[in-house]
């Protein structure tokens, strides 16, 4: 891939009091690639995206991301500048949409920033002068391309609370999106969904790496993604990197079957998707059976 | 056999089952509220003079109170009940009334606009009334303001009345010490509430929802007390007094005005009467309360009142969506202010004297309650709730007297039942189809 | 130098009386996480009732003071606490997981209302109280000044001291205690381990009702005069202090709350009456934007 890395994290520690929750972890993730990273519940990988998209100052550590030509120290800018300054938009893990707006609106405020320059400080938009109506209806466009892409366009004046669940995944990375990221950064996208869903949003992601040509960062336990679509995956156990490499290269290591999947798990996670009991799934399977 | 022989009895006992539990809660209920009313009710102290009390005793008041409560709690019980077996009733009710009130906005607020506009040429209307309806147009104005902060922004603004306290001040002060009159004095009253807003809101609005609240609360209270005690400059408890009335494109509305001054009646060729300048208050007030409130509609549509929205709706997705918390807090708190300070302008000149006694937190608690009983954030509800308030004293001494009684427990009753508030619909500020 | 002592003594006698009310909302925050904002109302409706109860006694013939005062003293805590659940039970149960602010608006509502009632029903005047601890003594005399420490003002702070040392052994000890403080660390782990929450939450109510009931007692005999307003600002206060303190946290409230009284104190001896209320929310407001865990409090990392 492409020389220059889109992120590069450099001993990146985080300790909260006594708590060391990301010890000295250093990776790197290009455009046009998806970077996975694995590891057991607690082992810091949450962590590690809090501290990218600043909600966390880290204890040490650099990350450094390269934008036009620039570098830019992402512990050096203040969290809500991130999206804008280094292009760095994420999903929670808890799926956080605006649950009373609709699903357009929540496209919309993604777009907040370049909306706000063309109102203005408001006065244009008060006023409704050309340049702001423009403005919007760009955006709007830009919301449509990707509620078209995730198959939510008939309902795009829904409360985004009434969506089922797997739907409401995809409108979270959709939104992300909106923002118009260098790098994505999706925490356990395909969490509750099921088989299908999950092998569409598969489809979704590699097809925005491709067309955006964007980075993306994934956090994931389902397997089936992992393997199936990682071009890079990192893995952390206990705050620690444990391995990094391409899918079969972590699959093979055989500190990462120690440590982590399990001879047999691993193999189980290759052949078939790990069937999780999870609630949500149901809504969100009837749902996409029903629009599809 | 005797397996068979239960489960019949148990369904035979099943009826009264129904409603027993019912009755028990009902006379537990009655039973608290008797231990509740017992010392504060059933006792009452009064004065018997020298400075020592007496006790009255209203145990018939405990009883009936007893019995509202268990007749109340069976009642509401029963109703439960009869709605959980018909689970969509209740819900498709609303749901329609709502889609009804939804499809008939436009007629509505033409018709409430139309009214409005009539009501000071009306055949029933008199002076008593069109001062009832200026005041309720101030508390639409002032729960509009609020609305912007609380219903939109989601921040939680217990010292709201400070604003409208900066405002009605600043008016008095530029009138007192540099002759300003209404119009001229007008801007400055909302720039200086804004300001205050910014200068209080900056350190604070990166607080939780609960603790901003309070701190809101304790800014309230100071400036209350400053004004209270500042005699030199505020006049302290005596207030500031005779302050300008508006005048009608520089006519005034006085019987005579003094040389080179025109007044309103002599201008137009109309006898003198004391009721145009109540009525020109009362088209005043109006046309500002619609300005707020076009104002207020069209800014939801923008980018600053969509993230106003989107803050109340989760903070943190704003922030990873490259949003500034604490300007577009900011920019809600410093433009609520801003509406509080052009009605407490208006209070001045409607008065013609301000004292810190009219900015009490009751007043802001009031305020508050329009806000909460109307819905949060919506527009039409507010003026319910505010002709409801000021209107209530008119139905006699009892509501007057029960009127914040009344409206405690309402705040209670729509957070427990309808939280959204009383109407609670919301028009989204876009649509996909509207917008080709 | 006496000057100081002696309001280092009123500056106590007050701080205990802020702290027993700040132990109610400390505790409801450190369990539900909401400000009760009826809390001074509870407080307010205390101090009516002893008023009450002192009456029915003198009515009924009771003139032995400690009698009458441990009288008092149980029937306000009984029928407050009464009030402390009821409130709990009407306007906060029903909104537990509710959105944000439902139950910061609807305790604002209880707290409207609960003073309303009391004014329709009790009066909107000051209801007077003639003394019924006299007396004190004098503990150092300087220049002319002498230091008075009046028997109610040791009544005050030793009532205190015993309430909190009783307090506290009944949080640390009993079962009610350790299944309040597994609530306070997870609700709905506790809940799991068959921990009944609800009745938890109302004991919770009820204790800082009974709490705030002394405090209250406490106010009507030391002032001789109760109205049905005094509960707002004794309740923002009484919250300053649960804050500075460090909210959560028992022994926090109470340091909080002395603190709270020795400011008040010290302020409107030595500066200005008028502003004594101005310094108790500067005194907030300082805390809150630069201090939010308090003195004693524990730091709330944000869950993303």
């Amino acid at each position: 891939m492409s020389p220059v890395p889109l992120l590069a994290v450099e001993n990146l520690t985080m300790c909260f009091g006594g708590l060391v929750a990301v010890d000295n972890i250093s990776f790197t993730a290009y455009r046009g690639e998806i970077t996975a990273i694995i590891g057991p519940n607690g082992a810091g990988k949450t962590t590690v995206f809090n501290c990218l998209t600043g909600f966390y100052r880290p204890s040490a550590g650099r990350l450094a991301v390269h934008k036009d030509g620039e570098i830019l120290q992402l512990e050096r800018i203040e969290g809500f500048r991130i999206v804008r300054r280094a292009g760095i938009a994420r999903t929670f893990q808890n799926i956080r949409l605006f649950a009373g707006m609709t699903v357009l609106e929540n496209l919309i405020v993604a777009q907040h920033n370049p909306l706000m320059k063309a109102s203005v400080f408001s006065l244009a938009g008060l006023l409704g002068l050309p340049r702001y109506r423009a403005a919007e209806r760009a955006a709007v466009e830009r919301a449509r391309h990707w509620l078209d892409r995730i198959g939510l366009t008939d309902r795009a004046d829904w409360l985004a609370a009434a969506l089922p669940y797997g739907a409401q995944r995809r409108l979270e990375i959709a939104r992300a999106l909106c923002t118009g990221p260098a790098l994505l950064c999706l925490d356990e996208p395909a969490a509750g969904l099921n088989p299908r869903e999950s092998a569409e949003l598969n489809d979704l992601l590699l097809g925005v790496r491709d067309e955006e040509q964007i980075g993306i960062l994934l956090i994931e336990h389902d397997m089936s993604v992992v393997m199936g679509i990682s071009d890079h995956v990192i893995v952390l156990d206990y705050g620690r990197k444990i391995a990094d490499g391409t899918p079969a290269e972590v699959r093979a290591d055989p500190e990462v079957i120690k440590a982590y999947l399990g001879e047999d798990e691993i193999d189980n996670a290759a052949e078939e998707a790990p069937l999780r009991p999870l609630a949500g799934r149901e809504g969100g399977a009837r749902a996409n059976g029903a629009a599809a | 056999m005797t397996a068979a022989a239960g489960l019949a009895v148990d369904s035979a006992a099943k009826p009264p089952a129904f409603w027993v539990p019912f009755l028990k809660d009902a006379v537990l209920a009655a039973l608290v509220a008797v231990l509740l009313a017992l010392p504060l009710v059933g006792l009452q102290t009064y004065d018997i003079g020298g400075g020592a009390l007496g006790i009255r005793t209203h145990f018939d008041w405990v009883a009936i109170g007893g019995a509202a409560v268990f007749a109340g709690r069976l009642a509401l019980r029963v109703l439960q009940q009869l709605y959980r077996t018909r689970p969509t009733g209740r819900a498709r009710v609303l749901i329609s009334i709502a889609a009804w009130g939804n499809r008939q906005a436009l007629p509505i607020t033409l018709l409430g606009i139309g009214f409005a506009v009539a009501l000071p040429f009306l055949p029933f209307s008199s002076r008593y009334l069109i001062d009832l309806g200026t005041t309720v147009l101030i508390y639409v104005m002032l729960g509009w303001g609020l609305n912007v902060v609380v219903g939109l922004a989601g921040l939680l603004d217990l010292g709201y009345v400070a604003f409208y306290a900066v405002g009605a001040y600043t008016f008095g002060l530029l009138a007192r010490d540099l002759d300003f009159t209404f119009w001229e004095a007008l801007p400055f009253s909302g720039l200086v509430a804004a300001s205050f807003g910014v200068v209080l809101g900056f350190p604070v609005l990166r607080l939780r929802g609960d603790y901003l609240a309070i701190v809101t609360l304790g800014f309230g209270e100071i400036i209350r007390i400053v004004l209270l005690n500042w005699a030199p400059v505020t006049g302290g408890p005596n207030g500031i007094g005779g302050i300008p009335r508006p005048s009608f494109f520089g006519l005034h509305f006085a019987r005579s005005a003094p040389e080179g001054v025109a007044t309103f009646h002599q201008f137009f060729g109309l006898e003198f009467s004391p009721d145009h300048r109540v009525i020109f208050l009362y088209f005043v007030i109006l046309a500002m309360a619609l300005l707020t409130n076009a104002f207020t509609l069209r800014i939801r549509q923008l980018p600053i009142g969509r993230a106003w929205e989107a803050l109340r709706e989760d903070e943190v997705a704003c922030r990873a969506l490259g949003i500034n918390p604490t300007t577009v807090k900011l920019s809600a708190f410093a433009i609520g202010a801003m509406f509080g300070g052009f009605a407490g302008c208006f209070f001045a000149t409607r008065q013609g004297f301000i004292s810190p006694e009219s900015f009490t937190f009751i007043e802001s608690a009031t305020i508050l309650a329009i806000v909460v009983l109307g819905g949060m954030g919506s527009q039409l509800g507010v003026v319910l709730a505010a002709v409801l308030l000021v209107s209530l004293p008119e139905f006699g001494r009892a509501f007057a007297e029960f009127r914040m009684l009344i409206f405690g427990a309402a705040m209670v009753g729509v957070m427990v039942w309808r939280p959204r508030g009383l109407i609670a619909h919301r028009e989204p500020t876009l649509r996909l189809g509207s917008s080709r | 130098m006496a000057y100081f002592l002696q309001q280092l003594i009123n500056g106590l006698t007050l701080g205990a009386i802020y702290g027993l009310i700040a132990i109610g909302y400390t505790m409801v925050y450190g369990i539900i996480g909401m400000i009760n904002f009826a809390h001074g109302e509870i407080y307010m409706i205390g101090a009516f009732i002893s008023i009450i109860a002192f009456l029915v006694l003198g009515l009924a013939g009771v003139t032995y003071v400690p009698l009458a005062l441990a009288i008092v003293l149980l029937i306000t805590m009984l029928f407050t606490s009464i009030y402390g659940w009821a409130v709990e039970r009407i306007a906060y149960r029903p909104l537990r997981g509710s959105f944000r602010l439902a139950p910061l608006i609807s305790a604002i509502g209880m707290s409207i209302f609960l003073q309303n009632y009391v004014q329709i029903f009790q009066g909107a005047r000051g209801k007077p109280m003639p003394p019924v601890v006299q007396g004190g003594f004098t503990v150092f005399e300087s220049g002319g000044f002498a230091v008075r420490l009046s028997y109610l003002q040791l009544f005050i702070m030793l009532l205190t001291l015993a309430l909190m040392i009783g307090f506290t052994t009944l949080i640390a000890v009993t079962p009610l205690g350790r299944a309040q403080r597994a609530c306070e660390q997870d609700m709905r782990m506790a809940a799991l381990l068959g921990v009944d929450v609800d009745r938890v939450i109302s004991l919770t109510f009820v204790m800082g009702a009974a709490l705030a009931a002394v405090a209250g007692l406490m106010v009507t005999l030391y002032y001789g005069v109760v109205d049905f307003f005094i509960g707002f600002l004794a309740g923002v206060k009484a919250f300053t202090a649960a804050v500075l303190g460090g909210v959560g946290s028992l022994p926090g409230a109470m340091l909080g709350g002395i603190l709270i009284g020795l400011i008040e104190a010290f302020w409107s001896g030595y500066f200005s009456v008028e502003y004594k209320d101005v310094s108790v929310f500067v005194v907030l407001i300082l805390v809150l934007v630069f201090c939010p865990t308090g003195l004693l409090g524990r730091p709330e990392v944000e869950k993303v």
